[in-house]
């Protein structure tokens, strides 16, 4: 679809290039103003968090610059909330969340895709997408109270419940996508003697990269932030993930609000920094994932 | 199925029926990468949903034993004033929160797709937001609200902003929407900027030749075109907006008197430490119901040509 008309967009007829090349190299300075001056609700805000953790509990609150920069903090916030665990645990299982998201949304959407004159296949198909109808507070209660009776309420029951919420969404993108790489590609290759899980792993799989590089994106970013799920199901403190590190922590030491926001910071900072790397892969899959 | 094929007679009938479908064959492999998923699936999204639902008809504490109590559950909630406000205050936030964010990000999308300097650093800078924990982030603008901005506001004599906003019963709400939409937007702008990658640059060479202003460029031509993603937009920011959770934790927890409880986190204080399981279950189903029919009558209302 977008594709198609990106494509057309780029074989312009060669007269009008010249007139368009003129007009889409002028600069709108104003608009680059206002963006300029709009872009600081964000990053004001991140300054402040990181001058913040700096300064000693008398000087939080000004924006201005710390007087004595107080690196202590982080160590002190380190110590407390137990940040290598808690970073580990949300690394742990943001990882086998996104394996297991791409392993069983890649299986499901080809299967799917591929056979959607079936009816079993058609019924899978509305079996997964309806789910994305069942708002999370409707099985909140009820999932945690099960998951408690079934010993997941650790690592593996959560890692297990982000594919399982994820996967209608997913699905969804993720068929739109297989139904646009020709079939053509597999009965060659079924002629060649391949069976259908080769024809996946060697044909399917490389060519669903781009879309399953949005998924891992989305999943990760979900898992790594979300405080919700983590705080129904992992009863266990060890198990903390990051965010819920942060909860327990700013509900015990909120006063001294320099070593919080040492904390906070510290909180965020693996996923600004991947970012940073990242930004422009994020971003276009991002995008990818909405047009789907 | 096989085994209703091979009773009595049946296995004439049965292709008969199924003609609408095709008669291939599908290779087992296919079942092997569908129902494994499936029955996962099913036992974590589906069976939890049907006990939730059950259990809503009872009066279960979340242990213990419990009786049928009918829908004595849903009778209640509808006279339980606190329930009554979480309703009204989520729906209050939730179309603040997809309102603001939909135009603002339509109007970002539409000045990040324009000719800027430095625009993907622009367009990078503005994807922050979405890369933070709400939860975090939160915990940041709350002190930002309690602390500096009160202190701006008694500097500049503004009266309402001197004291905390979080601790005003009237205002607590305006720094739950603030945190909603700061988050919000930059998702949303991507979708945007998606649906702008989609529009031929010659409509509008050709509108520019028949002399269209600034204003009916983007109402006649770009706001129609990216329809659809104006459509997927709206149904997801509602629906998120009205699962408002991490943001009344992070910034009020329900403060001041209740006054901005949402629904879910009604759901969540009452349900699991509260005392209250079967009756917030309840509480829950018909947020359900209330949430499918809001889905309806958007993708019914925005044309259901598009689907989510």
């Amino acid at each position: 679809m977008s594709a198609a008309t990106t494509l057309t967009n780029g074989a312009e007829p060669a007269g009008s290039e010249k007139i368009k090349k003129s007009r889409s190299h002028r600069i709108n300075w104003w608009l680059t103003a206002v963006i300029a001056v709009l872009s600081l609700t964000i990053l004001i805000p991140l300054y402040f968090t990181i001058i913040t953790a700096l300064k000693t509990p008398a000087d939080a609150g000004t924006f201005g610059l710390p007087g004595t920069w107080e690196w202590h903090n982080f160590a002190d916030a380190w110590n407390k909330v137990n940040y290598p665990k808690a970073a580990l645990n949300s690394a742990l299982i943001t990882v086998a969340a996104v394996v297991l998201t791409l392993l069983t949304n890649t299986f499901v959407a080809y299967a799917v895709a591929r056979n959607m004159d079936k009816r079993f296949f058609r019924f899978m198909y509305y079996f997964f997408i309806a789910a994305m109808f069942v708002p999370f507070p409707v099985i909140m209660l009820p999932i945690a109270k099960q998951f408690g009776s079934w010993h997941l309420d650790n690592q593996i029951g959560l890692v297990l419940l982000y594919m399982v919420l994820g996967l209608g969404t997913n699905l969804f993108i993720a068929t739109g996508f297989i139904r646009s790489i020709p079939v053509s590609l597999e009965e060659a290759a079924r002629i060649d003697g391949a069976g259908t899980w080769r024809i996946f792993w060697k044909i399917i799989f490389p060519l669903m990269g781009p879309i399953n590089a949005t998924i891992a994106i989305l999943t990760a970013l979900w898992a790594w932030n979300d405080f919700l799920l983590p705080l129904i199901i992992l009863t266990d403190q060890s198990n903390q993930t990051i965010p819920l590190a942060q909860y327990v922590f700013s509900s015990q030491f909120a006063t001294n609000y320099p070593m919080a926001f040492a904390s906070y910071l510290m909180a965020m900072a693996p996923i600004l920094i991947v970012y940073v790397f990242a930004q422009k892969w994020v971003i276009s899959g991002v995008m990818r994932g909405a047009v789907k | 199925m096989s085994h209703v094929q091979t009773a009595q007679g049946a296995a004439v009938k049965r292709p008969k029926k199924r003609s609408a479908f095709s008669n291939r064959k599908v290779d087992r492999a296919y079942y092997w990468m569908v129902v494994p998923a499936a029955v996962i699936f099913g036992l974590f999204l589906y069976v939890p949903f049907i006990q939730g639902v059950a259990y809503s008809f009872t009066n279960s504490q979340g242990f213990g034993d419990y009786k049928w109590i009918g829908f004595k559950n849903y009778v209640a909630l509808f006279s339980d004033d606190r329930v009554g406000h979480a309703y009204l205050f989520t729906f209050l936030i939730a179309i603040a929160i997809t309102i603001l964010i939909n135009v603002i990000a339509m109007f970002l999308a539409v000045a990040l797709n324009s000719n800027l300097w430095f625009k993907n650093g622009f367009r990078a800078i503005y994807f922050i937001p979405y890369t933070l924990g709400v939860l975090v982030i939160g915990y940041v603008f709350k002190y930002i609200f309690m602390t500096p901005l009160p202190a701006l506001g008694r500097a500049l004599n503004i009266s309402w902003l001197s004291e905390s906003l979080l601790t005003s019963e009237h205002y607590a709400w305006v720094p739950i929407v603030f945190l909603a939409v700061w988050q919000g937007i930059a998702y949303s702008t991507l979708i945007y900027l998606a649906g702008l990658q989609t529009i031929d640059g010659e409509i509008y060479e050709a509108a520019s030749i028949d002399g269209v202003n600034g204003w009916q460029r983007f109402s006649k031509i770009t706001f129609p075109l990216i329809g659809p993603f104006f459509t997927i937009n709206l149904v997801l920011t509602m629906k998120n907006a009205l699962g408002t959770f991490d943001q009344v934790v992070a910034l009020t927890n329900g403060g001041p008197d209740s006054k901005t409880e949402t629904v879910t986190y009604l759901i969540y204080t009452g349900g699991l430490t509260g005392g209250e399981y079967a009756y917030q279950t309840a509480n829950a189903v018909l947020f359900f119901i209330v949430l499918a029919i809001i889905a309806f009558v958007q993708l019914k209302f925005f044309g259901n040509k598009e689907k989510i």
